[in-house]
């Protein structure tokens, strides 16, 4: 157990303690909105932030468990290749980004282009999503346990989106799919993992139409 | 027979214009390609170096040493980068460079004791194994991007936009997504790669500056960060490089070179190298960091004489990519009937975007891309490189210079009003800049 008070200590110090050999808990008071605090852990630890952080909380998490408890500014789990983050307020915008794997919990809502390029990561979002959520999105899934934006899954490769309430609009090449058993078993594990209630049975399931997979003069329109 | 005013050729519409508004009818979509501008715009062909004379001592070739050295990053970075010489390897993904080809250009680079980069679709063991000092891009696309990478990277460059299309997305058509490209850049196989032009998490220079506070606490403040940008609105773009706390800028004109591109982008955008270098050091002299923050300048460099003049215009390094793909064989007259095949022939091609590259350069078939050896490629690379050093040297010892950094625009001349213009430097026989003085 380790406790990084960042009114007293330089966020280099915590983040150099993180990056080396670290405590297998640690608990980060007052960040005070400060960015990038715990970026780039390579490690199996547990790390509660008591409050709100700025930019890119959590970026590029391999194995760590990292707990905010407050609300997160923008980038939050960026690039994220294992682990978990989770945020106990709302997230703003672009949480998850290139997320490659691991997941990432909302527990409140997150704003626009959450999820955006994902590559794998999971996203589970107990509020709403902003608009051009899963933008590009190539892997993974988001889950969206209240409503999505305007042009959700704009452009999107092979990430899997479920939606639970309304969706605003569906971005180019975004089309509504079958919900097969295997998608309601990832769906309802996802669910279970983050702790939240919801059957599959309540959401609806997108995915790309691979329209835009190859140019085609008929397409045109959707570029 | 015709006679010759029925055989005319209208300038608004010559042949090549005919046959692109028949191909666009044909097709539908722009036309896309590899390699770079081939129009002709104003160019380091259009400075000459005054040399000594009277006024000025040489330095005896042979005898008296003109060093080549340069450290770049030295302004937060714990480790900067060394060169022994000021050329670098620019980015060029795998992807759109066969395996093979990056391999060479790491062993040529760490043979010269110069770095070579990674480029859009992350980095591969064989370059990492092969370059001493490998420079690690940050792409809007985010292909392969790791911390583990990042990790061992010798230095980082966040790449805002690039010369042969400031603005525009990465592109890689579905002939090149070979399973191994598409398992690094997680994408099906086969499909047309449509990539982001914008970072996903952050947009304009003030989140810029956060993402890069970023980088440096995961890579432990011990590597330097570059920001490339392509030259369009120069003085504004380094400024706010500088601003959000780039250690290195680079620099890409609009003769930089592309894997593929719409050809309308190649041609219609983004500003000449000249006047790109010398409003860069204008705006780094202006905010009293040139030297402090290092500028590496890449565009259309092709000899030790382009070099030199873009170093005496202010720049601490040069970078090159099309000009390393030449010297790995590309557009040599071999495998003539390939050309052929892709319609086009030796000294023409612009065809990277097919992944048919007759010289194994630009290529991820097997079969292709045995016809460029490691080892054989490292060797053209590192005599090209070695040739355009020797050639600065001559240059800058001419100019009197222990130092190609010690080389100034006091030491040229322009041809042309406009590279005069651009360059700020006076046309030849007179003292006349034009805007400077009447
Ligand atoms: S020879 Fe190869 S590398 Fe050169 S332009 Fe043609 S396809 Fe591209």
């Amino acid at each position: 157990m380790n406790d990084f008070d960042l009114k007293r200590v330089p966020l280099r110090d915590l983040n150099a303690h993180l990056h080396n050999d670290p405590t297998d808990e640690v608990t980060v008071k007052n960040p005070g909105g400060r960015h990038a605090i715990a970026v780039g852990i390579d490690a199996a630890i547990d790390v509660t932030i008591d409050g709100h952080v700025g930019y890119y909380c959590g970026g590029m998490n391999k194995r760590a468990k990292i707990t905010v408890a407050g609300h997160a500014g923008p980038g939050v789990a960026e690039n994220m290749m294992s682990g978990r983050v989770r945020v106990k307020g709302n997230a703003s915008q672009y949480a998850g980004a290139s997320g490659r794997g691991g997941t990432l919990i909302v527990e409140g809502s997150a704003s626009a282009r959450c999820g955006i390029s994902m590559k794998g990561v999971d996203i589970v979002v107990a509020g709403d999503v902003g608009h051009m959520s899963a933008f590009m999105a190539q892997a993974g899934h988001l889950v969206v346990c209240g409503n999505a934006g305007q042009h959700l899954g704009d452009s999107l490769y092979e990430a899997v989106i479920f939606v639970r309430g309304q969706v605003g609009d569906l971005g180019a090449d975004c089309i509504e799919k079958e919900m097969t058993p295997t998608h309601r078993q990832t769906l309802s594990r996802l669910l279970e993992q983050s702790g939240f209630q919801h059957s599959p049975d309540e959401f609806r399931r997108y995915g790309s139409a691979r329209g835009l997979y190859h140019f085609d003069v008929d397409h045109a329109d959707a570029y | 027979m015709p006679d010759d005013r029925a055989l005319r050729e209208s300038a608004t519409f010559p042949a090549s214009v005919l046959a692109e508004i028949h191909r666009a009818a044909d097709q539908g979509i722009y036309d896309i390609r590899g390699f770079g501008a081939k129009r002709s715009v104003p160019g380091f062909d259009d400075l000459l170096f005054l040399g000594a004379s009277m006024s000025r001592y040489p330095l005896e070739g042979y005898r008296e040493t003109c060093a080549t050295d340069v450290t770049l990053g030295t302004r937060f970075a714990k480790n900067p980068v060394d060169l022994k010489i000021p050329i670098t390897i620019a980015g060029m993904s795998f992807g759109a460079l066969g395996a093979n080809a990056k391999e060479a250009l790491g062993r040529a680079a760490t043979l010269m004791g110069t770095s070579t980069t990674t480029g859009d679709g992350g980095m591969t063991e064989e370059e990492r194994r092969s370059s001493k000092t490998l420079v690690y891009q940050v792409l809007p696309s985010r292909y392969g991007l790791n911390p583990d990478d990042l990790r061992r990277a010798d230095a980082l460059e966040v790449v805002v936009g690039q010369g042969a299309k400031p603005g525009g997305g990465g592109m890689l058509l579905g002939q090149k997504i070979t399973h191994r490209v598409a398992g690094m850049r997680t994408l099906p196989v086969g499909i047309d790669q449509r990539s982001a032009c914008r970072h996903p998490d952050w947009t304009g220079p003030d989140d810029l500056e956060i993402k890069i506070q970023e980088l440096r606490e995961i890579t432990d403040w011990r590597i330097p960060i570059y920001i490339k940008v392509g030259a369009t609105r120069v003085h504004y773009d380094t400024a706010l490089a500088v601003k959000a706390g780039a250690d290195v800028v680079v620099l890409d004109g609009m003769q930089g070179g592309t894997a593929a591109t719409q050809d309308v982008f190649i041609e219609h955008v983004g500003i000449p190298t000249l006047p790109a270098v010398r409003m860069a050091v204008e705006a780094l002299r202006e905010l009293g960091v040139h030297r402090e923050v290092q500028l590496i300048v890449s565009g259309g460099i092709r000899n030790g004489a382009d070099a030199a003049k873009a170093l005496a215009l202010g720049a601490d390094a040069v970078s090159i990519g099309s000009a390393a793909m030449v010297a790995l064989g590309c557009n040599r007259a071999v495998h003539v009937d390939d050309y052929a095949a892709l319609g086009t022939g030796p000294g023409y091609c612009h065809h990277c975007h097919t992944g048919r590259c007759p010289v194994g350069v630009a290529t991820q078939d097997p079969e292709l891309e045995s016809r460029l050896r490691p080892e054989q490629g490292a060797k053209w690379v590192r005599n090209y490189l070695t040739t355009m050093v020797l050639e600065m040297q001559t240059l800058a010892r001419a100019c009197g210079k222990s130092h190609v950094l010690n080389l100034e625009p006091e030491d040229l001349s322009a041809l042309t009003v406009e590279a005069a213009a651009m360059a700020k430097v006076p046309l030849a026989g007179t003292d006349w800049i034009p805007g400077n003085n009447p």
